[in-house]
């Protein structure tokens, strides 16, 4: 089985939201409310339960070159989805083994085992699998497991009308990527760039993205950590504890006792 | 489209966007979000205002269930090990039975806790089919699981020896469930410090080193507190015990208040930093001023006793709610995680 991965490159992102629709459809899931965000045009926010593709609607102050005049800004459209880490904070907390690694290298809930303990949300440095309140499970993009085991395209990228979404083995699509900046560094988008934390302890993702400028106007966090590296101190300040306790308790009744067999 | 869905216009709503249209007629500007009359700014997404100040983490989905499981699970665990080391010192045999009690009945309400928070609570063994020693919460769940079997084997026992007198099998099964519940005791009594401290909340893996310390004190202290609230009040032992993790907590409090990062700031402002505040007095200062104070006093020892441990079991419960709350303020600082300066 081939490792897969997503690239998602905002230049050629229109905004149409098939990817979003695609997904929906595909997986079934619910809708996510018809509320207007009072942000922007953008009125889903953000991925989560049910929201697994979302559309970014990066919106500029009219700049030349940028696209946009002085009465309408230039908008940068960008479809989030699970990054599907190589080291997933949800992935290493789920108590149930819910969450799994697939042989595509994506992280999978696994819907009739997860029992809504809710710590993979709190564990996610992306801010992506959310608890369904109606539901009470857990939930996020499965990277289209059912489909890629019949050997087909992730909804979302076949949906695609820009080829916006690409999807295929992860390293010929790193290159593709690459090769794609670079090209649009030498038609002048000097500030195209590639999103893909692998310095930082998620060690780098199955889903990259091609942003313009900096990638936290996108609501990518620059330094996503994995929270198992938090571990060591905490178990470590925990063991202190428990031998405070200990000691302290043991010292406490040990310094009482002479005066109550007096 | 379900028709219970289909919303009517809501009048406090309508109000407002009277109230915008308004304005900007007459100012030909509105300052509020995503409204965008003529000559107003456009809401722009950038280094500075992030991606329109969307939060990129998700709050936590728990509910009023497990602060109160941290403080019940804190407190019964240090129970146990209380009630254990106090049996093998041959201390006061009430003061074992009840340190046991306490033990076995925060043993019993902490997973009824746990399992009414989770979103399929009818599946709740299935946290029972691996062990993972990289998730807190799976150790948790095994630590609870051995923690509750030894408490509530001990107490039982215990029943069992009063009702029916010495027998070996009593004592072997008294021995066994006391050892058990003082192993597993210590690690439930603080590893919750952990299963918050290892996430992606900024404000609480920033503490990851500090927070099953302070955990395991806190619980230390809500334990004896609970002990001379039933009326072992006359404990020296209980005192140094109380008094000690008073100190504790003040010099805890004294080394968060001292930090300065912006990671940290919802435990200084807002609701969540009102309440680890108050908690941390209630825990810290106020016990170690009324311990002392019934030290020295002769006639009010035993008042004074009490009060402090109201104090420290009121400010134990408070310290857990308020790191809760935390959590979720630290989730919606949307400048935190993606490192834009405040």
């Amino acid at each position: 089985m081939p490792v897969t991965a997503f690239l998602t490159d905002s230049t050629l992102c229109i905004g149409c939201k098939a990817c979003e629709v695609a997904c929906k459809e595909w997986n079934q899931i619910g809708d996510d409310g018809l509320d207007w965000s009072g942000h922007s045009y953008d009125n889903t926010g953000a991925v989560g339960h049910s929201t697994w593709r979302h559309v970014k609607f990066v919106e500029n102050a009219p700049e030349p070159g940028f696209g946009g005049n002085s009465e309408l800004n230039s908008w940068t459209f960008s479809s989030d989805v699970c990054k599907h880490c190589e080291n997933a904070g949800c992935l290493e907390a789920c108590p149930t083994g819910a969450i799994v690694r697939t042989e595509f290298g994506g992280v999978f809930v696994q819907p009739d085992v997860c029992n809504g303990c809710g710590y993979c949300v709190v564990s996610c440095p992306f801010g992506v699998v959310e608890k369904n309140p109606d539901d009470g499970r857990a939930f996020k993009c499965t990277f289209c497991y059912d489909r890629q085991k019949a050997n087909l395209v992730p909804a979302c990228a076949k949906a695609c009308p820009t080829e916006s979404i690409k999807f295929g083995e992860i390293e010929t699509l790193r290159a593709e990527a690459e090769a794609r900046v670079e090209g649009l560094h030498r038609r002048g988008m000097e500030d195209a760039n590639l999103y893909d934390p692998t310095e930082t302890s998620v060690g780098g993702t199955h889903a990259f993205f091609i942003v313009r400028g900096d990638a936290r106007a996108y609501n990518l966090p620059p330094k996503p950590e994995v929270p198992t590296i938090y571990l060591k101190k905490a178990w470590i300040s925990s063991a202190v504890g428990a031998a405070l306790l200990l000691g302290g308790t043991l010292a406490a009744f040990l310094a009482d006792r002479p005066r109550r067999q007096r | 489209m379900n028709a219970a869905r289909v919303q009517l216009p809501e009048l406090e709503t309508e109000q407002r966007l009277y109230e915008i249209r308004s304005q900007a007629e007459e100012q030909g500007k509105v300052k509020a979000r995503g409204i965008r009359p003529s000559g107003a700014p456009f809401p722009v997404a950038s280094v500075e205002t992030g991606y329109y100040g969307i939060p990129l983490l998700k709050r936590p989905s728990w509910t009023w269930e497990i602060p109160l499981y941290f403080f019940v699970g804190g407190a019964a665990g240090a129970s146990a090990v209380v009630g254990a080391i106090a049996n093998y010192t041959g201390a006061d045999r009430r003061l074992v039975r009840d340190a046991r009690w306490i033990a076995a009945a925060g043993s019993i309400i902490s997973p009824a806790l746990l399992i009414s928070d989770l979103g399929k609570p009818e599946r709740f063994y299935n946290m029972l089919r691996v062990f993972k020693a990289q998730s807190p919460m799976s150790v948790g769940v095994w630590t609870l699981l051995g923690f509750s079997s030894g408490s509530v084997a001990a107490a039982f026992a215990g029943l069992l020896r009063e009702r029916y007198g010495e027998s070996l099998p009593i004592r072997v099964l008294e021995n066994a469930g006391e050892t058990a519940s003082l192993l597993f005791g210590l690690p439930f009594s603080n590893y919750t410090g952990v299963l918050i401290g290892a996430t992606a909340i900024p404000a609480w893996h920033e503490n990851a080193g500090v927070l099953p310390l302070h955990f395991g004190m806190s619980g230390l202290a809500s334990s004896v507190g609970l002990l001379e609230l039933m009326g072992h009040r006359r404990s020296r032992a209980l005192q140094m015990l109380g008094l000690g993790a008073a100190v504790f907590e003040c010099w805890e409090g004294w080394l968060l208040e001292s930090r300065k990062s912006t990671a940290l700031e919802p435990l200084k402002r807002g609701a969540s930093g009102g309440i680890i505040r108050i908690g941390g007095i209630l825990s810290g200062p106020l016990p170690v001023v009324l311990r002392v104070a019934s030290l020295v006093s002769g006639r009010h020892s035993t008042r004074l006793r009490k009060w402090a441990a109201m104090s420290a079991v009121a400010g134990s419960l408070l310290t857990r709610i308020g790191w809760l709350r935390a959590g979720h303020a630290s989730a919606q600082d949307w400048r935190e995680s993606l490192k834009i300066p405040h």
